[in-house]
């Protein structure tokens, strides 16, 4: 299993049944591959759709129909099609029970920073500072680290997306909850030692005695 | 409404140096026949107010790469990198806005307000040289609204009256910018009779569209 499959099994097991849940484009994306339809979860596309269903077969993509990426997706039954003003009145008023989101840096206060690395990458927040800001429950689904350099820092050297602490991280190699306390190493990938998250990552964990191994989707 | 307009005349309406917002996200929901007019009347100095600037070839995109935006109002640019490229260079001028934030300022502009508090952007860029309010125990960002010359909508039905409705994930920004332009342009799929459209299903009332164009050859 490769490590976004890993990633995307173990937040998918977050997810509640019968809420309303907001996947960011790209890995996050991948997480509703490991969400039965049984669990009559609805998600939502900020672009406009709450109840976004798989892609189309080849062939019959409509072109009034796609997720934030600008990708076709299909909508399952009980869909709605709504403006932005109200995709983001569902986001900032508290109506989105999830969004799960990639990082660029995460902190020991657990703030985010996902949306900009300056004179290099300015492509705009989108909906990011929103969904950060407004989702009952935020999930970062990240690498742990990326050229080698952990994501996971004392403090954010990127421009922070929000201020509001992010509830729980998942990488390839562990889930972390961030917490008034700092960051709490909550389970390890399969196969990883304590010791080597401990050396992957460069910002402060606090290790409870009990580290499990992730379960996964 | 005024009545049916060629896309060449509608463009003529068009000066040197007006702001249009557009209608579309991903050029999802794009009036691509009125910004192909303006692209060959080749008038210059505009400033584009959209969720996003599309990618090279479509919708926004081919604005942008005609040369004739200089200054961009959006969300997100990451999906076009000419934009990317000419604000770096300084040819555009771009105010990156959380997607959120964004149509509730264009929403506040279409309807008569002074602004919109939201938390979205607090302790962010986003927050720089703007008022900080605070209204009941909670802090807010005061954000300005939004107006522009134009509004260019790309609806899905129009009937000979100027009542507009859209399909799925194409209403997105459309109908709230149909307030927040002076002059209100529409561009539908197809156009109906009178009655055709159900009164529960018109998104945007005819009575702040000004001119629809003529049915696609």
């Amino acid at each position: 299993m490769d490590a976004k499959e890993l990633i995307a099994r173990r937040v998918a097991r977050e997810i509640a049944p019968g809420s309303l849940v907001n996947l960011g484009i790209g890995l996050p994306s991948l997480v509703a591959n490991y969400v039965p339809a049984s669990l009559g979860v609805f998600f939502q596309a900020e672009n406009g759709v709450i109840g976004l269903g798989a892609r189309p077969p080849e062939g019959m993509e409509d072109s009034h129909l796609t997720d934030a990426g600008g990708g076709f997706v299909t909508a399952v039954p009980g869909a709605a099609s709504i403006d932005s003003a109200m995709s983001f009145g569902l986001i900032r008023g508290g109506h989105l029970d999830m969004t799960v989101l990639g990082g660029l840096q995460v902190d020991e206060a657990g703030h985010l920073a996902n949306w900009k690395v300056p004179g290099k990458m300015v492509p705009g927040m989108g909906g990011a500072m929103d969904l950060v800001t407004g989702a009952a429950r935020v999930v970062v689904a990240m690498q742990h680290a990326a050229r080698g350099q952990s994501k996971i820092v004392p403090r954010c050297t990127l421009p922070l997306t929000a201020l509001r602490r992010v509830d729980l991280v998942v990488t390839d190699l562990a889930v972390i909850e961030p917490t008034a306390a700092g960051l709490i190493l909550r389970e390890r990938a399969p196969g990883v030692s304590i010791e080597e998250i401990r050396a992957a990552t460069e910002g402060a964990l606090v290790v409870p005695d009990d580290v499990p191994e992730m379960a996964l989707a | 409404m005024k009545g049916a307009l060629t896309p060449e005349a509608a463009a003529g309406l068009i000066p040197e140096g007006a702001s249009l917002m557009i209608g579309g996200f991903m050029a999802v929901g794009t009036p691509e026949r009125m910004i192909d007019a303006i692209v060959a009347r080749g008038v210059g100095g505009l400033t584009v107010i959209a969720n996003d600037t599309a990618m090279p070839g479509k919708g926004i995109g081919k604005l942008i790469s005609a040369g004739l935006v200089t200054r961009v109002i959006a969300s997100h640019i990451g999906l076009n990198p000419e934009t990317q490229a000419k604000m770096i260079s300084g040819e555009i001028t771009c105010e990156l806005v959380p997607q959120g934030t964004l149509i509730e300022r264009i929403r506040a502009g279409g309807m008569g307000l002074g602004g919109v508090l939201t938390p979205t952007g607090l302790s962010t860029e986003v927050e720089e040289g703007k008022q900080v309010v605070e209204v009941e125990g909670g802090r807010f960002l005061v954000e300005t609204p939004l107006k522009a010359d134009f509004a260019l909508i790309g609806a899905w039905q129009a009937d000979y009256i100027g009542n507009l409705s859209y399909l799925l994930t194409a209403h997105n920004f459309n109908p709230i910018i149909a307030l927040a332009g002076r002059m209100v342009i529409a561009e539908a799929e197809s156009i109906v009779p009178v009655g055709v459209i159900p009164p529960d299903a018109v998104k945007t009332p005819g009575v702040l569209v000004d001119h629809l164009l003529i049915r696609a050859a």
